[in-house]
Parts: C-alpha cells; structure tokens; sequence
C-alpha cells in the first residue's frame, strides 16, 4: 500500500516539476508562450486555486456559495493595497497594518472557540457578537499599533535591495490578504451557514455585491484613496510569477488532498453526503461547514492576492457578481467533487476564453466569445451532466482502499487442524 | 413515574430514564407526559398505530428535536436540549426509519467516518502526514475492517454504500451505528421493506449485537413478529401517550392495544373470535 502511494508521488510531483520547468523554459526564452500567453496561464493557475476553494465547499461539503468571488475581490484588493504603499511609497504602513490585525484576530477566534465550545447551547448569533465585538476591538488596537510600527519595519526593510524587499512585502502580503478573507468569511459565515443551502447561496450572493459596492466607492466610503473606487486601481507591481503562482497552486493541491483524505475530511464529505446522519453518527455539522467556508475562502483570498499582481491592474467590474459565477461554472464543468476535473476545467476555462476565443474570433467579434462559451457550457452539460471528470481523480488525488486484511481461521477450522495434528 | 412500569431489573443500573417528556409542535401534541425507563441491557420495543409519536420520541432523545418539557437521563447526566453529536458522543447512538447511509462514499468510510470523534490526531496531523497520521490513520482502518468483518461485510468495504442490495444497507447502517461503541442503541423499524427470509436474519442480528456489544436497545417496529419474537417488554404508544406497557403476553391480550390497532369495539370483537376457536 504504502509503496503505491509513494509511486504516485514521484509521477504527480514529477510531474508538475516538468510542467512548471517546460512553461519557465517558454516563458523565460520566449518561445511559444509570448507575455499574453503566459499571463493567461498565470489566470488559468489562479483560476484554479478559487475553484478548487469552491469546490471544497460546495463540492465536498455540499454548501451552495456565491460569495467566493467576494472573498477573491477581498484578497486582490488588500494584497494590492499593501504592495501599493510599499512599491510606491516606501511605506510598510498597509502590512505593518493588516498583518498585525490578521494575527491578533485569528489568535483571537481561535482563543475564543475553545472558552465559547464550553457554554451549552450558546447559539450563533450570541457567537458572533462576542467574536465581532473581539475583531473590531483588535482592529482598532492593530491600527495605531501598525501605524507605530510602520518606521521602524519601513527602516529594515529599506536597508534591503529593492528586488529582495519587494518580494518579501509581496508574500507576506498575499499570505496575510489569504488569513484576511479568511477571518472575514468565518465572521460571515457563522451567522450565515446556520440557513439551509438554498439560503445559504443568496445570502453569499448578497456578500460578492456588497464587496463589489464597497470597492466601486472604495475611495469615498472606506476611504482608500489609491484604490480609486470605479476608476480602478493602478500602480500596483507586476510581480506574480509562474513560479509563485504555480507554487501556490501545487500546496493548495496538496493541503486539500491531504485534508481530503483524512478523518476530517471524510466529516467535511459526511455533511454533504446526509447532514442528519452525519449529526447522528456524532460529527459536528455546524463547526466543518463553519470550518470548510473558512478554508475555502483563505484560497480565494491566495487567489486574490495572486490576481492582484498579474496585470497590476484592479477594477471593480472584475468582481462583479455576473462573474461570481465563472468559478462556480468551472467545477461544474470539471465534475463537483472532483479535484482533477477543477484543475481541467480551470487552465481549458482560461485557454479557451480568455485565449484561443480572443485570437480566433475575427476583429470587433471578441464580444462573441460570451456566446460561444454559454453554448459550449450548455451543450456539455446536456452530454456530460456530472461534469466533464464526474467524480473520477487522478491517481494521487484519489483515496486508495486500504488492502483486505488476512482473515484469521475461523474457530472451526483451528479445531480441525489441531485434530488432523493429534492424528498424526 | 407510573407504576406499571415497574418491572424486574436484577439489580441493573436503569440507563435510560425519560421523565414526562412532551413534545408540542403548534397546536399539535405529538408526545405527551412520555415516560420510560430503560435497564443495561435491556431489549425493549416500542410500537403503535402510524402517528403515535414513536420516532418523536426517537428525535428527542437523539437531540433531533428539543423537548416541549420533560427530561431525559442517560447514565445519571441529563442529556434534554444537547446537539445530536454531543449526544452520540456520549453513547447513544440510531438508525433510521429510511435508511440514512452515505450514499457515494464506500463502505469502509461510512464506518470510517463515525469513528471520527477517535480519529485521534488532528487537522494538522492530517494535512501535513506526519508519523501520527499515518499511525492513527492505519489503526482506525483496521479497527474498521475487523469491525465490518463481524458483520460479514468485509469483502464489500470498497462498494459505494448506494449499490448494496437493501438488506447489506441495513446492516451496514446497524454497522456504522454501532462503530462509535455506543451503549445504547435506538433501532427505527430496522425490518421495513424486508422479506421473511430477511427479517429472520436481522431479528438473529440484533440478539447478536446485543451479546457481542453488551448492548441495550430500544427499538420502533411495525411487523410484530420482530416485536413479540425478540422483544422482551413493550410499550405501546397512541397518540402521543403510553396506553399500555408489559410482557409481549400481557400486549397482545390487552384491549386498550387491540382497540388502538383496529378501532373501537374491536377488543370485543377478537375476545368473541377467540371463545369462538377455543370452543371449536
């Protein structure tokens, strides 16, 4: 058993290693992958990380949610926002900022989950006014203390080369913007996941748009005036690399694997599968769904942070709720359940679209590929209505059964075979 | 507490113990003043005309559904208004009147899953396979497997639980309640749908059980063959209240149970056939 395992190993990370190496090679020689190739492939990378974070929770865990594309915008915009100051203004002041809110925050929820487990019967919204009223209190502390920190962290890092500083606030911003929608989505979510799935998708719904309306008056309402509301966001670096993008991609594969397939991820499945057996059969149906969104959205958030620095442009139309459902429609398309068809679904989604459509289409026509797309979408759901993959996964992603175990002779037959010794 | 429930108990501690439990949804009084008490080991039924409130009273204790009023004790802790999970880790555990499996998932996982509150490692262990993982990991599934071996069902631990034939899903379902090694078991009318042939083999299941996991089981049936064959006290219910309570004997000669099942008149009716046949 043990040994298989280890073979698919060696062939997944086999190979991704040649697949990253062969589209480095293209990209850094310029052959075959020119800049608008390799931008769509670093979209394609990205696409796939929100939607398999969709596809861990309405997927795997049978939650119908809209709200991922929110979680995406949240990421882009803060990642964006940190890496902003910083390129432009030598200023640490977003990261000092958001990373010190995000820590003290996520410290907090977790602190409070074990003190509030303890009270019975506690309901969710009692909950959520503890953990709300925690965050708030926290963000206010992070904010003149980020804003006391930002001199002295600014001093560091401008001692360092710039190429080596900017990566730096790079990472650490896309890792914080990731916990950032994280916290914001448990939050959302403990009030929210207590509605049944139906309900449960509008109000997620109601979250993309109040994302949306926030950054389309991001530079009035919130006050963040380089991010420039409707008119979009300019000036951020151009910093995501296929590597960093493909990176993130192979943990967020690998994490969910892992997740996937141990005892909690079989409760996560549980859930979707039959809620009220899975209460029965003693799984806490409220904490994995609550714990589900939570991961799902820290992916949306990596996604976000990622996007951000492709173009170095943001505009809020990107995340607008009509293309809340470009991801829902990807593991649709791919097979809900199935990582391996995400993975598909995800690079076809943006070779075809946002490539392959863009360049065959005649001039003027571009426009005729939300046609053609829609049609295409229409037909594979009327051949393949689980999804292109259905459930099926390659063999790394897929759980093995476990051999039979060698049966121990029965009673009966240990007395035979002590009879047949005494005869001889 | 009434007094006809008082029964033989051989010095056994009472498990169980449902006090005036009521259960009211709108105007409706689904279960009223329920009363019942149950002894380790035990093997009792419960039965009654359709809507008598007996699932009710499955969904209460199993915390499904939060009591009107009353309380409900099991092992000297009062379990009223606990979660569902909370409930089961405690040590109750059921099956339900349509079969509840996980349809897409295999048979081994089905059972898998229900160990999950002794998976004995944590999310982190998992994501990051460590040592831990992988040793907890290998126990549970070997605990699964010689599990699904007492009830015959090893062989099948890769099958998707949906393309078991009915009678494996039933055991499969009484399999997986009972991987979480509950001490008491709620068995919702497990011969439903079920031929003879079937219904002998599950009633040879439950005494098995019972012995092998030193088990008390309470369980809802319709056919009452099961009842009366396996069965050792009774307590009928109608609407929403207890109307009778004894011996498999003393149930099926009593008119109020007689009335309950066939309508009024009826326990005069069934005393004349029965005069009828003793004279013939």
């Amino acid at each position: 058993m043990f040994k298989k395992i280890s073979r698919e190993h060696v062939i997944f990370f086999g190979g991704a290693l040649v697949v990253f190496l062969l589209i480095q090679l293209g990209i850094s020689l310029g052959i075959v992958i020119n800049d608008f190739w390799s931008t769509i492939l670093r979209i394609g990378a990205v696409m796939a990380i929100v939607s398999l974070g969709l596809n861990l929770i309405y997927g795997f865990n049978g939650q119908f949610s809209l709200g991922q594309w929110g979680f995406y915008a949240l990421g882009a915009y803060t990642a964006a926002d940190i890496t902003y100051r910083w390129y432009n203004d030598q200023s640490a002041l977003g990261l000092t900022i958001v990373f010190l809110g995000v820590i003290m925050v996520g410290v907090a929820i977790l602190y409070l989950r074990t003190v509030l487990s303890r009270i019975r019967g506690l309901d969710a919204l009692s909950a959520f006014t503890v953990y709300f009223a925690a965050t708030l209190i926290l963000g206010i502390v992070a904010f003149y203390a980020g804003r006391a920190l930002d001199a002295p962290v600014s001093s560091i890092l401008i001692t360092l080369p710039d190429a080596v500083s900017m990566q730096i606030v790079f990472i650490l911003a896309v890792l914080v913007a990731a916990l950032f929608a994280a916290e914001v989505s448990f939050l959302f979510g403990l009030p929210v996941l207590m509605l049944g799935s139906d309900y449960f998708g509008i109000a997620t719904l109601g979250f993309t748009i109040i994302v949306k309306v926030l950054l389309d008056n991001s530079d009035t309402m919130l006050g963040f005036e380089e991010m420039k509301g409707a008119r979009g966001m300019i000036g951020i670096p151009k910093i995501t690399s296929w590597f960093w993008v493909f990176l993130a991609l192979i943990l967020v594969v690998v994490i969910m694997r892992n997740l996937l397939h141990s005892s909690y991820g079989r409760a996560i499945i549980a859930v979707r599968e039959d809620e009220i057996a899975a209460k029965a059969m003693g799984v806490d149906v409220a904490e994995y769904k609550i714990l589900t969104f939570v991961i799902g959205s820290l992916f949306a958030g990596l996604a976000g942070g990622l996007y951000a620095h492709i173009n170095g442009f943001l505009h809020p139309n990107t995340f607008n709720f009509i293309k809340s459902f470009d991801p829902m429609i990807i593991i649709v398309l791919g097979g809900l359940g199935s990582m391996t068809g995400t993975l598909a679904a995800s690079f076809t989604w943006a070779i075809l679209l946002e490539g392959v459509l863009r360049l065959v289409l005649p001039q003027g026509f571009e426009l005729w590929r939300y046609v053609v797309y829609p049609l295409i979408l229409l037909l594979i759901m009327l051949l393949r209505p689980k999804g292109i993959f259905g459930d099926y996964e390659m063999p790394y992603l897929r759980q093995l059964l476990p051999p039979l175990r060698k049966k121990e002779p029965e009673p009966v037959e240990q007395a035979q075979s002590k009879l047949s010794e005494a005869a001889q | 507490m009434s007094n006809n429930n008082l029964q033989p108990t051989n010095g056994r501690q009472p498990i169980l113990e449902i006090q005036e439990l009521t259960m009211q949804f709108g105007g409706l009084r689904a279960v009223n003043n329920f009363d019942l008490v149950l002894h380790e080991n035990d093997l009792q039924g419960l039965i009654g005309p359709n809507g008598a409130g007996k699932t009710t009273v499955f969904n209460m204790i199993t915390g499904v559904y939060t009591p009107t009023a009353g309380r409900i004790i099991f092992q000297g802790q009062d379990i009223t208004g606990l979660e569902p999970f909370e409930i089961n880790h405690m040590g109750i555990a059921r099956t339900f009147q349509n079969i509840r499996l996980f349809p897409n998932l295999t048979v081994l996982d089905n059972v898998r899953i229900a160990y999950h509150a002794h998976a004995g490692y944590s999310m982190n262990d998992g994501i990051l396979r460590n040592a831990r993982f992988n040793q907890k990991e290998r126990e549970l599934t070997e605990k699964t497997q010689d599990f699904l071996a007492i009830f015959n069902l090893q062989d099948r631990q890769g099958t998707i639980a949906k393309n078991l034939p009915y009678g494996e899903q039933r055991r499969l379902e009484i399999a997986r309640a009972l991987a979480a090694d509950p001490k008491l078991l709620l068995l919702d009318e497990p011969a439903a749908g079920m031929n003879p042939a079937e219904i002998v083999s599950l009633m040879d299941l439950i005494h098995f059980i019972r012995d092998r996991f030193k088990l008390t089981i309470l369980l809802i049936e319709h056919q009452m063959r099961v009842v009366m064959g396996i069965c050792e006290r009774i307590t009928v219910m109608d609407f929403g209240q207890v109307i009778a309570r004894g011996t498999p004997q003393e149930i099926q000669s009593d008119p109020k149970v007689i009335e309950a099942y066939l309508g009024p008149g009826a326990a005069a009716l069934s005393e004349k056939f029965r005069r009828k046949r003793a004279l013939s």
